[in-house]
């Protein structure tokens, strides 16, 4: 039997007077599923997921949460969503555990919010105001009130935004473990190698549309991205004797970043690597397999010269 | 502990714990009744200026509470994306708002429990033909229409405006109130045009029943009853109405 899509949004328009922000975007989250809306700001991933929390009315399309309208069964919903908003949304004169606690009282059967402290590493500012934390202290209390009441679908507004490699470390682990839990986790960022670390999926919204669909984990046949080889290296390389080498085409996109068409296979990335050595050029990166990078760019550069 | 009884202790804390709140709900009510009862600036037409100030202050102290303190503090919440974030838990709008109504009760309790014996210390006792329990549950039903009219005057305000400019609003009409609501100003001393607009509003009619109740002993004025009512109604229908949480 399949697994009930937990997310489903479904030729979702919305607008805001004239101004449309989301035109038409559909797709679904399973449970254990974590997929990532990526796209510019004002693509509308915003607006989507707000339309999913309930604070939106769509003007047209469907939206599903768990089977249930997010607007019509607000109050059957909220016990099951956990929702992280872009910024704000705790009281500033309070610290993290008298919010957690605070926020526990709302659920039947919350998470221990002392052990959320421990988890997102928030017991040093437990009792720092709001207003006092750091960035990134406030991101992980926020997607701390996320979690607190164990949720079975979990929506995050940018929730590495202003936050360091260590967080968003701590961040990623706890992403990991809900899907591990089976939640169906649905997150936005600006961010490729967020959306790459993060995701199992990842629909590139630009304009308020889906301009790409498909796994960043590699694993189907529906993998973002062309296959091949891309390597960093000095700008200015005689990609034409490269390719006559390798046999197959090399082309140089932003300067120092090379791209190799065909198959990565252990014989052309060997005679990739002697011709850098036989050459003294330093190899600065080297990404074999379908590159996230590339999907993005090429969508988001096509979709913003169309524009 | 229930959602609601920890909502109620979390507002409650904040509250109390807000230096300018407490200044604005129990200082300035104090630093009022102490200076207008000892200090003559104003003729207040009663034996004792303090049975015209303790009434009057009193009103003041529920006006601050409901209206002002309320309204900012909520203003700022919806600023800071607190109502919107709350709106995605099963707290609920019913709750929160008990909560904070709640939250009121407990400020104008602890109003209540300084400002009377701050004003027997001033030599106030509640005169009174219709004696004290009566006098006693007729300010209470005053007090409670009151903090109903200006609970929800303060969230319509807090609902719409900006947090920065509510709280410049609430301030302003909190002033205008003040001088216009009989509390430190007896109505009689204003223009007759004046004082007939002042009785219409909320603050005039509350301080009249107070005084009426806790001053001169006498049953409330029946315009006092329906003004206030009349507000406590439409007021926080007002609210609910044009309120958002974002």
């Amino acid at each position: 039997m399949p697994v009930p899509d937990a997310v489903i949004c479904r030729d979702l328009v919305v607008r805001y007077g004239a101004l449309t922000a989301v035109d038409g975007l559909s797709f679904q989250v399973e449970p254990g599923e974590v997929l990532a809306l990526l796209g510019p700001n004002g693509a509308g991933k915003t607006s989507t997921v707000e339309s999913l929390e309930g604070y939106r009315r769509p003007a047209a399309g469907s939206v599903r949460v768990l089977g249930l309208d997010p607007l019509a069964d607000h109050r059957a919903l909220v016990p099951r969503v956990g929702v992280m908003l872009q910024r704000g949304g705790v009281y500033p004169m309070l610290g993290p555990r008298r919010v957690l606690h605070l926020f526990a009282s709302y659920y039947q059967h919350p998470e221990d919010p002392e052990a959320l402290l421990e988890q997102l590493s928030l017991r040093a500012a437990a009792s720092t105001p709001w207003r006092h934390l750091s960035g990134g202290e406030q991101q992980r209390l926020s997607l701390a009130l996320a979690l607190v009441g164990r949720p079975e679908v979990v929506f995050l507004d940018e929730p590495t935004a202003g936050v360091d490699p260590e967080g968003r470390l701590a961040i990623r682990q706890v992403v990991a473990d809900l899907a591990a839990q089976d939640v169906a986790v649905l997150l936005t960022t600006h961010e490729l190698t967020e959306a790459e670390k993060m995701a199992d999926r990842v629909v590139i919204v630009v304009g308020g549309r889906a301009a790409a669909a498909g796994r960043v984990d590699g694993s189907g046949p529906d993998t973002l991205g062309a296959a091949g080889l891309s390597f960093g290296a000095p700008p200015g390389l005689d990609t034409d004797g490269l390719g006559e080498v390798l046999g197959t085409a090399v082309t140089e996109g932003p300067p120092g970043r090379y791209r190799v068409a065909g198959q990565a296979t252990p014989e052309r990335t060997a005679a990739l690597t002697s011709w850098l050595a036989e050459r003294h050029l330093a190899l600065t990166d080297l990404r074999t397999g379908r590159s996230l990078e590339d999907a993005y760019l090429s969508v988001v550069g096509a979709e913003e010269a169309g524009r | 502990m229930t959602a609601f009884a920890a909502q109620v202790r979390a507002e409650t804390s904040m509250t109390l714990r807000r230096g300018e709140t407490l200044l604005l709900t129990v200082g300035i009510p104090v630093v009022f009744l102490v200076f207008f009862s000892t200090v003559h600036v104003v003729p207040t037409q009663t034996p004792h200026p303090v049975s015209f100030f303790v009434p009057g202050i009193l009103a003041l102290a529920v006006m601050s509470t409901a209206m002002v303190s309320l309204g900012i503090a909520t203003g700022f919440e919806r600023g800071y994306g607190v109502l919107k974030r709350l709106g995605s838990t099963p707290l609920g709008r019913g709750r929160l708002v008990g909560a904070k109504i709640a939250t009121i009760l407990v400020v104008e309790v602890v109003q209540a429990a300084v400002l009377v014996p701050v004003g027997v210390g001033l030599g106030w006792h509640p005169a009174g033909s219709t004696g004290a329990g009566a006098a006693g549950g007729q300010a209470l039903a005053i007090a409670l229409l009151a903090t109903a009219a200006f609970g929800g005057i303060g969230l319509t305000m807090a609902g719409r405006l900006r947090a920065e400019l509510n709280l410049a609003a609430a301030n302003g009409l909190y002033l205008v109130l003040l001088l216009l609501g009989g509390m430190v100003v007896p109505l009689a001393k204003l223009p007759g045009w004046l004082a007939d607009l002042a009785r219409i509003l909320p603050a005039a009619a509350l301080s009249d029943g107070l005084h009426a109740a806790l001053g001169s002993g006498t049953a409330v004025p029946v315009h006092a009853w329906v003004v206030l009512a009349v507000w406590a109604v439409a007021a926080p229908v007002a609210a609910v109405v044009t309120f958002r949480w974002e």
